[in-house]
């Protein structure tokens, strides 16, 4: 089987899929355990594959696989096809995707171990895993948008898994309109591919994107735009929805109220990159368009900085680190911008690991915490779970880009990266991704003193319980600390450094940021980062923390109260929510009841239905009126009439009647 | 034999079948008449398969041809003349289906007049058959206005409290429609001397014949469709039908409209058609964004859901009209066979889709006795297994990849961006909007703490709902995931409309 690749790649997709199916369908008949073995043993076999996949396509080199497995539909002379494109770009993603998955999977084992849905999780999070892996692996434009729409959907099952509770059924719609406000664009986006490239295969479009790249289309009339720009735009309005860039990253903090795995899973590991992903993979597009460019970068500057900010002022643990995602795919976002394409999927690879591996330790904390979920009753934790404390600590410090851990290669590659770009806006973007070192260090170790250091908050009866969680949690902890640590060190040769991705990144020489970087080994960039701006930030940050939640605790309340403006903005997330709710969301519901009581009942059934059929009553009331039942009524009318056609019809006649008229 | 019989099989045992469950007298004998009305719609069905398996793909020509003579007045003459083409015959097919499947949602809810309710669907069967298959533009009329008539009895019978306000007006809306096609249709007649509705095709009328004639079909078609602003009488028809009606209204009748501009409208006036498209587009994009609104206010399950199909509907006549704009923006019509393919697979989709929605509303309501949202909420903790179908319809409602639901919209919106980006951009606001309208409903109704004692007590579906719950999910999903067969089965036929609507009909100099 597995000389025989197109099979291997079906089973990598089907193998989660089967396993969603069975305990989907058949969870009471096999149990719970049975529906915990069934999709672990789906996904462990997508894994297993995944990194065959890996060592066939990245190590021994093997040609891009390019294939499809069938027609979905022809119309119109147009094929829309399910298949499957492989190169080094979708090996590292089926990795990332799969591992973090089948972490996900064994720690759910622990995490859910109580709850009464059981099997159905486990349904969703393999259902989840297929449909990631059709995004990643789809070789066209309709697989990519049934992926991403489907790991949407199964993004909003779990944010409403818990579906008795009013916060997340309301968590999980929001979450589904505003991805559907960027689906709108990318929908769009999608249909502008095929009509002026005439196809929606991958290989296609990007083969001939010299033939459109000088062609305009006038969307307003009079000002014509660069189609290549029109479609980027529209498609990275996808990628806003599904990577919660600003505007459309209002959903991702309230997306917490899902179960823990799912937040390490989707919310940060997997789906929220698939916007990323997906403008990597159209680099060939974007590549071409410098206003694309700069429109991505400028978006993900206000993300990494501003959603950063907001960290520093929550108190929920879970949603600090969700802050954290999405200033972390801001970065991720500015380096596509910047052209850093390598730079941004190295980051999306690291941080799946690390960001992974902090939500799952933040759920090990609130097993702990009997579902505490706030930071200001916990405190002294590592005294009681060591695994838990440690692994946390590797996931800062790889998140705040110590030297060494795989983070700093991946943010420091981004931030070089954009030192040298020269898309506009890159000088501002540079500014800001730098403060987001400081405030990301800052709040990472604000989270890491509040939970694990200081006094202990916590209630009697819920310290006097505090144990370290069991092996399905922890083993899954270490598993994702170990890449935390090392997996930057390791790839950032061939992928920043050397020409890992081949021909499935596609960077303009004049935009090549990664080739002005200085070092060239893991070490010397290493070595080379002491000292330099970046890591005296980061070193700042932590602290800073250190002195505000170790030494002098009353300087944050000090603060709030000083900066009470500022801390209201950050407290209410900059009135983002507000404006969405009260505004646009009240004002769609108040326009469909005007247009409903205005339109539809009072004009349309009032006025002119019941109004002409009212008119018909009051006719027929009238002519009910002329059939009096009196002869003499009947006779006058006979006569009336027959005068009336002997004028019309008998020729002249009407002429002599009027000569007999003026005589009389 | 069966083969060149095969279409009035499909239009003469429904009925032979509805008039042999009536004789099965009154409702002590029901369980006969349930039985009998099964088999029927179960044979039916089994012809229909038949129909799509001897169907050959690849040619516009039509099929299954049933000539005779009929009726013969001076020099107009009438013929039993039935047939089908790509368009018609994938409705057929969709018709026997979903009769069956009302059928089987009938079977322990309607204890009133058991025979007449299963005799009546048959009915409709036959007669909605006829009408796709009828190639005589006289048959077409009988058939058009007799399948009404039941449609009237079933709401008037086993209808709600306003049945009587419903049903008329359903009737005065359908039927001044119908009478301007009428005259319409004489007047054609007149001129070819006969009804063959595939010479009408052909015959060759001036720029004001074929603008009255246009109007005068889309007075009796928008109505049907419904397109806004003719489109009130549904939620009305809705909210007043018993779950059976409310099912064939939505996945059959609506079509006949939209099925009508098809066959009739686009081949007989294709240049009235394309001078008066902007309307066309315009009428259909106000039916998908106004109505979608509409639908956000809507407290009564069936009413939101009419409101859904209205706006669904908007999507199969954007398909039909977007042809001529795509031949000025592109100078060509590649696109345009999308376009209108788009749209027959939103017919068929919405078919399966807001016919399992309506059932899911009766299978609440038979428990209930109430469409209001608000007397509902956290129906999934009692009745889990009910909540996963119903999600899953909604998502299919809201066009989710990988349901039918995706499919005819996906192809509509790829098309009209063709002719304009803000067609497409109009179209494509259903993703949002029929998400919004969907999904706050099954927020409202399936999701949250269990709302009261009434909900507390309900009981999830037995077998024979999971049956018919179960059938439709299938069609949602083997159509979402492959539909190359429908569109290999109308692609010919399609094809060859486009090129016909495509060139004028003008006389030289006319």
């Amino acid at each position: 089987m597995l000389d025989n690749m197109p099979t291997v790649y079906l089973t990598i997709v089907l193998a989660p899929l089967m396993g969603a199916i069975i305990a989907g369908l058949f969870g009471k008949t096999i149990g719970r355990g049975g529906a915990h073995w069934i999709t672990i043993l789906g996904v462990a076999i997508a894994t297993v594959l995944s990194l065959y996949v890996f060592k066939y396509h990245v190590m021994d080199s093997h040609a891009i696989y390019n294939g499809s497995v069938y027609t979905w539909l022809v119309s119109d002379g147009i094929k829309l096809e399910v298949g499957f494109l492989v190169d080094n770009l979708t090996a590292v993603m089926l990795v990332v995707v799969s591992f973090v998955s089948l972490m996900v999977h064994v720690y759910t084992v622990g995490y859910m171990h109580d709850d009464p849905g059981y099997q159905r999780f486990f349904s969703y999070i393999s259902l989840f895993t297929f449909s990631m892996l059709m995004l990643v692996m789809s070789n066209n434009f309709m697989q990519l948008f049934f992926g991403w729409e489907a790991v949407g959907l199964v993004s909003y099952l779990l944010i409403g898994f818990w579906f008795t509770r009013e916060s997340a059924i309301f968590a999980n719609l929001k979450a589904f309109l505003v991805n559907r406000v960027g689906d709108f664009g990318f929908v769009l986006g999608i249909a502008a591919v095929l009509l002026y490239f005439g196809s929606v295969d991958y290989a296609t479009v990007f083969a001939s994107t010299a033939k459109v790249s000088g062609q305009t289309l006038q969307i307003f009339p009079g000002h014509p735009w660069s189609v290549l720009t029109v479609i980027c735009i529209l498609l990275f309005i996808g990628a806003m929805g599904k990577s919660a860039q600003f505007p459309l990253h209002v959903w991702l903090p309230d997306s917490m109220e899902g179960p823990t795995p799912i937040s390490a899973l989707i919310h940060a590991a997997t789906m929220v990159t698939a916007g990323i992903f997906m403008v990597a993979r159209m680099s060939p597009l974007f590549e071409l368009s410098e206003t694309a460019l700069s429109v991505v970068m400028v978006i993900g500057t206000i993300t990494a900085l501003f959603m950063g900010l907001l960290g520093l002022v929550q108190n929920d643990i879970k949603r600090v680190v969700a802050y954290s995602t999405l200033s972390q795919l801001g970065y991720m976002t500015v380096a596509l911008g910047a052209s850093a394409y390598a730079a941004s999927i190295f980051h999306l690879m690291t941080h799946a690991f690390f960001k992974a591996l902090l939500f799952l330790a933040a759920g090990s904390v609130i097993i702990a915490m009997h579902h505490q979920q706030d930071m200001r009753y916990m405190g002294g934790l590592r005294k009681y779970m060591k695994i838990t404390w440690l692994t946390s600590l590797v996931g800062s410090l790889a998140l705040i880009g110590t030297p060494f851990f795989s983070g700093f290669y991946s943010k420091d590659s981004i931030i070089e990266a954009v030192a040298h770009s020269h898309t506009p806006g890159a000088s501002y973007a540079y500014v800001a991704v730098l403060a987001g070192v400081f405030v990301t260090a800052l709040y990472s170790f604000r989270m890491y003193f509040l939970v694990f250091h200081g006094e202990e908050r916590m209630d009697q009866h819920t310290r006097e319980h505090l144990h370290e969680s069991p092996w399905v949690v922890t083993l899954p902890l270490i598993a994702l600390a170990i890449p935390s640590v090392i997996i930057g060190g390791f790839f950032v040769e061939p992928m920043i450094f050397g020409k890992f991705f081949g021909p499935a990144i596609f960077v303009l020489p004049a935009h090549d940021v990664l080739a002005h970087l200085h070092a060239h080994d893991w070490k010397e960039m290493a070595l080379h980062a002491l000292g330099t701006a970046p890591f005296l930030l980061a070193l700042g940050g932590v602290l800073t923390a250190w002195y505000c939640y170790r030494i002098n605790p009353k300087v944050p309340a000090w603060c709030a109260r000083k900066l009470s403006w500022p801390y209201k903005t950050l407290l209410e997330k900059y009135w983002f929510d507000h404006l969405y709710q009260y505004v646009f969301a009240a004002l769609g519901r108040w326009l469909g009841k005007v247009i409903w009581q205005l339109g539809d009942v009072r004009l349309i059934d009032g006025v002119i239905i019941n109004g002409s059929a009212n008119s018909v009553g009051r006719l027929a009331r009238w002519a009910r009126q002329v059939q009096s039942g009196y002869l003499y009524h009947y006779a006058f009318a006979m006569i009336l009439g027959l005068i009336i056609l002997l004028v019309v019809f008998v020729p002249g006649l009407s002429g002599k009647m009027l000569a007999l008229i003026k005589i009389s | 034999m069966l083969d060149s019989h095969l279409l009035s099989l499909l239009i003469g045992l429904p009925l032979l079948g509805g008039m042999l469950v009536l004789a099965t007298g009154g409702d002590k004998n029901a369980p006969e008449a349930r039985v009998l009305a099964l088999v029927c719609s179960l044979v039916v069905l089994g012809l229909s398969v038949v129909l799509y398996q001897k169907f050959a793909l690849g040619t516009s020509k039509m099929q299954f041809v049933e000539l005779y003579d009929w009726i013969r007045v001076g020099s107009l003459r009438a013929n039993y003349h039935l047939g089908v083409d790509g368009i018609s015959m994938p409705l057929i097919v969709l018709t026997s289906f979903m009769t069956l499947i009302v059928v089987i949602a009938g079977w322990e809810v309607i204890q009133y007049k058991v025979a007449q309710y299963m005799a009546s669907f048959l009915f409709m069967q036959g007669l909605m058959n006829g009408v796709f298959a009828a190639l005589d533009a006289a048959l077409f009329y009988v058939f058009w206005e007799a399948m009404l008539i039941p449609m009237f009895i079933v709401i008037g019978v086993w209808g709600g409290p306003r049945r009587v306000y419903a049903t008329i007006k359903f009737f005065l809306y359908t039927f001044f429609g119908s009478v301007f096609m009428l005259i319409a249709l004489l007047y054609l007649a007149i001129q070819i001397g006969g009804f063959d509705i595939l010479q009408m095709h052909s015959v060759k009328l001036s720029m004001q014949e074929q603008v009255l004639i246009f109007i005068a079909f889309l007075l009796a078609f928008a109505v049907k469709v419904p397109m806004w602003p003719v489109h009130t009488w549904l939620p009305d028809a809705h909210v007043e039908a018993p779950t059976g009606g409310s099912v064939i209204l939505a996945a059959i009748m609506l079509k006949l409209g939209a099925y009508g501009f098809l066959r009739f409208s686009l081949p007989i006036t294709p240049d009235a058609s394309q001078a008066l498209d902007g309307l066309m587009i315009s009428l259909s994009l106000i039916a998908v964004v106004y109505i979608g609104f509409v639908a956000l206010a809507q407290q009564d399950m069936k009413k939101l859901i009419a409101y859904s199909s209205i706006s669904h509907m908007g999507f199969v006549t954007l398909g039909f009209f977007i042809v001529w704009s795509i031949g000025r923006s592109q100078g060509n019509y590649h696109g345009a066979v999308m376009g209108i393919e788009g749209a027959m697979v939103q017919m068929i989709s919405h078919g399966f889709v807001s016919g399992a929605m309506f059932l899911c509303v009766g299978v609440m309501y038979d428990r209930m006795h109430s469409r209001m949202i608000n007397d509902y909420g956290g129906v999934v903790n009692t009745m889990p297994v009910f909540a996963a179908f119903a999600v899953l319809f909604a998502m299919a409602n809201a066009g989710l990849p990988g349901t039918s639901g995706f499919v005819g919209e996906f192809m509509v919106i790829l098309s009209s961006f063709k002719a304009n980006f803000w067609y497409a951009f109009a179209a494509a606001s259903t993703l949002v909007l029929g998400a919004a309208y969907t999904l706050w409903m099954v927020k409202r109704v399936i999701f949250g703490a269990v709302a009261n004692d009434r909900v507390a007590k309900l009981s999830d579906i037995n077998s024979r709902e999971f049956f018919f719950l179960g059938l439709l999910s299938l069609m949602v999903f083997v159509f979402g995931l492959y539909p190359a067969p429908l569109l290999d089965a109308m692609d010919a036929t399609v094809t060859d409309l486009v090129r016909h609507i495509t060139q004028s009909k003008l006389l030289p100099g006319g």
